[in-house]
């Protein structure tokens, strides 16, 4: 396929990677922001091909990795209704809430169905007015424009038997957040290319500014991330902490202003819980009051859910890059993709799924 | 999640006041909403996520990393690079 195919080169790949052991003289820890980006890494298995002063550490990036608990725990409150139809991407469904899943609920009869496009959800309501369909509105910047659409799309055309249930997050605070913790060791980041190729990467500039950090908005193909990689290195090596973006084809500095402007209409930013992590102040997105009509937490009344972590899942210090999901006990063995205790095992983006499916050779070092 | 996949616009219309196109991955077509895209046509690459194409592809830049990165893995294996 176009644009894919040629980015998969495995030459290109290959020299590359020389040009990146000739470039490191010391050793730097580099962090891929996006579980997509780590998928390409582990299946590819690219942390193999770069010389050993090269230690790639995995983000926060994983939408469904980081949705709290207790946001399964209300997903699961409401697709249990009777009257109630729940979509949701794939990935969430098989995310564990605190005593069951979604996929439990649609086995115990509820009707739980997977959507590829939030459009989908609005097409439904419109064909059965009968029932409440609700959408779970989960992901990062690049998933927030399509779903603002969908309530855009049920206003405008007056449906109301459609709302969502919102747990949007944000990537610059949460990175914020990474940085300054103590143990952080991060020296370089690569920012993820389709997140920026909504949002741009201006906000990455400050980023850079503040921390004193290089950052290259990364693609997602193997010969994108080994380039993005060479260009994070040359900078760390010559001292030079700024912003570079790898990933043109796709991204421009002001990314995409139709889909922010849809944005910024219909959500407004508000803090989030993140799994494992906590609150992170103005670090998320909800519906702004004028669409509280469409807020699935009000209609169903299930604001107060609130759930704890369960212990023995390390995936709070494996999504800040602290820990390889290796370094947890439970991978593996009480933890697989069949039967996951944190959605980092889940998710097609988490890194302990990355790590379950393409294991092999030697892993990497953690950080922390 | 943010998984966004690059596809040929064969068709576009005008469907409920919304612009929707057909695109087309490798061997397969879906629809896919042109909302955030307003300036793609017919026989553009987009990247397309969760049912919108949220960035055109820039053809040219397109060509003119791909050659950088050609020409380099070129390079390397003149000189015989260890890799």
């Amino acid at each position: 396929m176009k644009y894919i195919d040629e980015y998969r080169d495995e030459r290109i790949v290959r020299s590359l990677a020389a040009r990146i052991a000739r470039l490191a003289t010391r050793s730097w820890n580099l962090m891929e922001i996006c579980g997509g980006q780590t998928h390409t890494i582990m299946r590819y298995g690219l942390h193999e091909l770069l010389p050993p002063a090269i230690n790639l550490v995995h983000g926060p990036g994983c939408p469904v990795c980081v949705t709290p608990l207790e946001v399964v725990d209300k997903a699961i409150e409401i697709a249990s209704r009777s009257d109630v139809t729940f979509m949701s991407y794939g990935d969430m469904l098989r995310v564990p809430g605190s005593s069951r899943d979604l996929f439990r609920v649609k086995a115990a009869g509820g009707d739980v169905r997977i959507v590829y496009s939030p459009m989908e959800a609005v097409k439904l309501a419109r064909a059965m007015p009968q029932r409440q369909v609700v959408f779970f509105s989960i992901g990062f910047e690049t998933t927030a424009p399509p779903n603002a659409m969908a309530v855009w799309e049920a206003r405008r055309t007056g449906l109301d038997n459609f709302s969502m249930l919102v747990s949007h997050v944000l990537v610059p605070p949460a990175l914020r957040l990474l940085l300054t913790s103590p143990g952080n060791q991060v020296q370089g980041l690569i920012a993820p290319g389709h997140v920026c190729s909504v949002m741009g990467y201006w906000e990455y500039e400050e980023i850079c500014r503040e921390f004193h950090i290089p950052i290259v908005v990364g693609g997602f193909e193997p010969a994108d991330l080994m380039e993005a990689v060479s260009m994070l290195v040359a900078k760390l090596e010559s001292g030079r902490a700024e912003v570079e973006n790898q990933y043109v084809r796709s991204v421009c500095r002001e990314g995409n202003l139709p889909a922010q402007r849809l944005m910024r209409e219909v959500f407004r930013v508000c803090g989030r819980k993140w799994r494992g992590i906590g609150l992170i102040p103005e670090s998320g997105l909800c519906l702004r009051d004028e669409f509280a009509a469409y807020d699935a937490e009000k209609i169903f009344e299930v604001s107060g859910v609130t759930a704890d972590e369960p212990s023995e899942c390390i995936s709070a210090l494996v999504l800040q890059g602290r820990k390889r999901p290796t370094d947890c006990p439970a991978f593996g063995v009480r933890c697989r993709p069949e039967t996951p205790m944190g959605a980092p095992m889940v998710s097609a983006e988490g890194a302990c799924a990355a790590y379950y499916r393409y294991r092999r050779g030697r892993a990497p070092e953690a950080t922390a | 999640m943010c998984l966004a996949v690059p596809g040929k616009i064969l068709e576009a219309e005008e469907r409920d006041g919304n612009r929707v196109a057909k695109v087309q991955f490798g061997g397969i077509t879906r629809q896919a909403f042109l909302t955030f895209v307003p300036e793609a046509e017919v026989g553009d690459y987009v990247l397309v996520h969760v049912g919108f194409a949220i960035s055109r592809i820039d053809a040219e830049e397109a060509r003119r990393t791909f050659e950088m990165l050609e020409s380099m893995g070129a390079i390397a294996e003149e000189l015989g690079a260890d890799a």
